[in-house]
């Protein structure tokens, strides 16, 4: 059996499972009461793709600073790395959410919602990848430094050719798991009453009180960010594949 | 070369490698390390080779002392070449790519040229059928020679070879060991740290002992296995050499 064939029979044994759980229910469905927002749903949706495209790059960008910092040989640095990291994933993301927007976002007289949730967002997802980059960069052997030394390469050029390109391959599963996260996580910002896609739906079912019909689109609507991540995940690492 | 060491020191932490360590060899073209695991070879040669700095002493190939400062290190470094026990190759790269990156990236070759430079030494060491291979699918005799050709293409004024045949099989280690004495035959000065006494005895133009974190002995191949005044290095290739 091949493997889209197989994916396909679990998806279809799944859905069926569920459909019968919602026909012994005896539901009386309000689609028609719901389609009436279809704009509402299909705005949030945007917002909550343009928080994530933003929130993706900038928490990246933090996680290599911040691994970067975790290696540093200066004590200051690392410590202002590992702070940051323990803080960060000690704590939950809606109490920094609502520190960070009602705060410290007021007292430095930061207004846009939009950039504080994706400043709050990224620096929470950015403290997970901080520390996946950290173990992908620790997980070269010291032989590898040793052999790109040795042939008089500078450090920035190690890590470029030698470092990076091997610790790409590592971190990239774990990397894709923590972006689908961050997508869902998204979904938090609805505190501090930006517009996105889960308060939207929140929304939607306050006016009609149909509640499934309000939330099933909400799970839809993450499904179709999240599973091309996960497919582009496993296409790059097929890429990069190759025997150690 | 004319290799002078003297009062060379290295520790690590509080574990003293090397304690003023002397050595002083005439104008040769290949130098071998022996000596007891532990005795402080790869120590020694690894400051030879400009990967790590000393804590104190002094080391001079030909009168001209290694520099003391990172920067003037890593142009010294590129100036020799090394050659691990094993893990020398980056697993990403192909065999051929291997090659190229320090000549393209540090040596400032074109691609053409850099390819050109690999070419003759591929055919003649019979690598280049293997030259697109990711070093996971090359024997480990063939990992270890693209290694020693890696080392070499950049022109070296001399080799420093860290034990390269002690991961491997024994058909393997001839092959590897073939190759390093065809080097020899064509002039290239090297430093080498073996086990292969044999081999030692072979190529090495002067032998010294390492052990304890000094030279307890150093003179001819001839010399050191067959008349050396010191008893414990006498042992040392009374038990090795059987």
């Amino acid at each position: 059996m091949s493997r889209a064939v197989a994916h396909a029979a679990v998806v279809v044994v799944f859905a069926s499972l569920i459909a019968l759980a919602f026909w012994r229910l005896n539901y009386t469905w309000n689609w028609a009461g719901i389609w009436e927002y279809r704009q509402k749903f299909l705005q949030g949706w945007f917002t909550t793709v343009g928080l994530s495209c933003a929130s993706l790059i900038a928490s990246s960008a933090i996680g290599v600073a911040a691994a970067l910092c975790l290696q540093s040989r200066l004590p200051i640095v690392e410590a202002v790395g590992r702070v940051y990291v323990e803080l960060i994933r000690g704590t939950p993301l809606l109490v920094q959410l609502l520190i960070g927007f009602y705060v410290i976002a007021s007292a430095i007289g930061l207004e846009n919602r939009f950039v504080v949730g994706v400043l709050v967002l990224s620096l929470f997802s950015g403290a997970y990848m901080a520390e996946i980059f950290r173990g992908g960069l620790e997980a070269i052997p010291q032989t590898q430094r040793d052999a790109a030394k040795s042939i008089g390469l500078t450090p920035i050029q190690t890590l470029r050719f030698v470092i990076v390109p091997q610790a790409v391959r590592l971190v990239l599963p774990p990397v894709a798991g923590q972006l689908v996260s961050l997508i869902k996580d998204s979904s938090l910002l609805s505190v501090i009453a930006i517009s996105e896609f889960t308060l939207n739906a929140q929304e939607v079912n306050s006016f009609t009180y149909s509640t499934l019909e309000s939330y099933l689109p909400l799970a839809a609507g993450y499904l179709i960010l999240t599973l091309p991540l996960s497919a582009l995940s496993r296409f790059l690492e097929k890429r990069f594949r190759y025997e150690t | 070369m004319k290799l002078e060491i003297t009062d060379l020191t290295q520790r690590f932490g509080s574990v003293c490698v090397l304690d003023r360590l002397q050595l002083v060899t005439g104008t040769i073209g290949a130098l071998v390390l022996v000596g007891p695991s532990g005795g402080g070879k790869s120590t020694l040669l690894r400051i030879l080779a400009g990967l790590d700095l000393p804590v104190s002493g002094r080391v001079a190939f030909d009168g001209r002392p290694l520099p003391r400062d990172e920067k003037s290190l890593r142009a010294y470094r590129c100036t020799v070449g090394t050659v691990f026990q094993s893990y020398n190759l980056f697993p990403h790269l192909s065999a051929l790519d291997n090659l190229l990156l320090p000549l393209v990236h540090v040596h400032g070759l074109s691609m053409a040229e850099a390819r050109a430079r690999v070419l003759e030494p591929l055919e003649r060491f019979q690598l280049l059928e293997h030259a697109h291979k990711r070093p996971a699918q090359l024997s480990g005799g063939q990992k270890q020679r693209i290694a020693i050709v890696r080392a070499m293409a950049v022109m070296p004024e001399r080799l420093f070879l860290d034990e390269p045949t002690s991961s491997l099989d024994p058909e393997m280690t001839a092959e590897v060991l073939e190759m390093i004495g065809e080097l020899k035959s064509l002039g290239t000065q090297f430093v080498l740290v073996t086990h292969e006494m044999g081999f030692a005895k072979r190529v090495a133009d002067e032998v010294a002992f390492v052990g304890n974190g000094g030279v307890l002995a150093h003179g001819t191949a001839d010399e050191m296995l067959n008349r050396c005044p010191e008893a414990r290095v006498r042992d040392f290739f009374a038990r090795t050499l059987v």
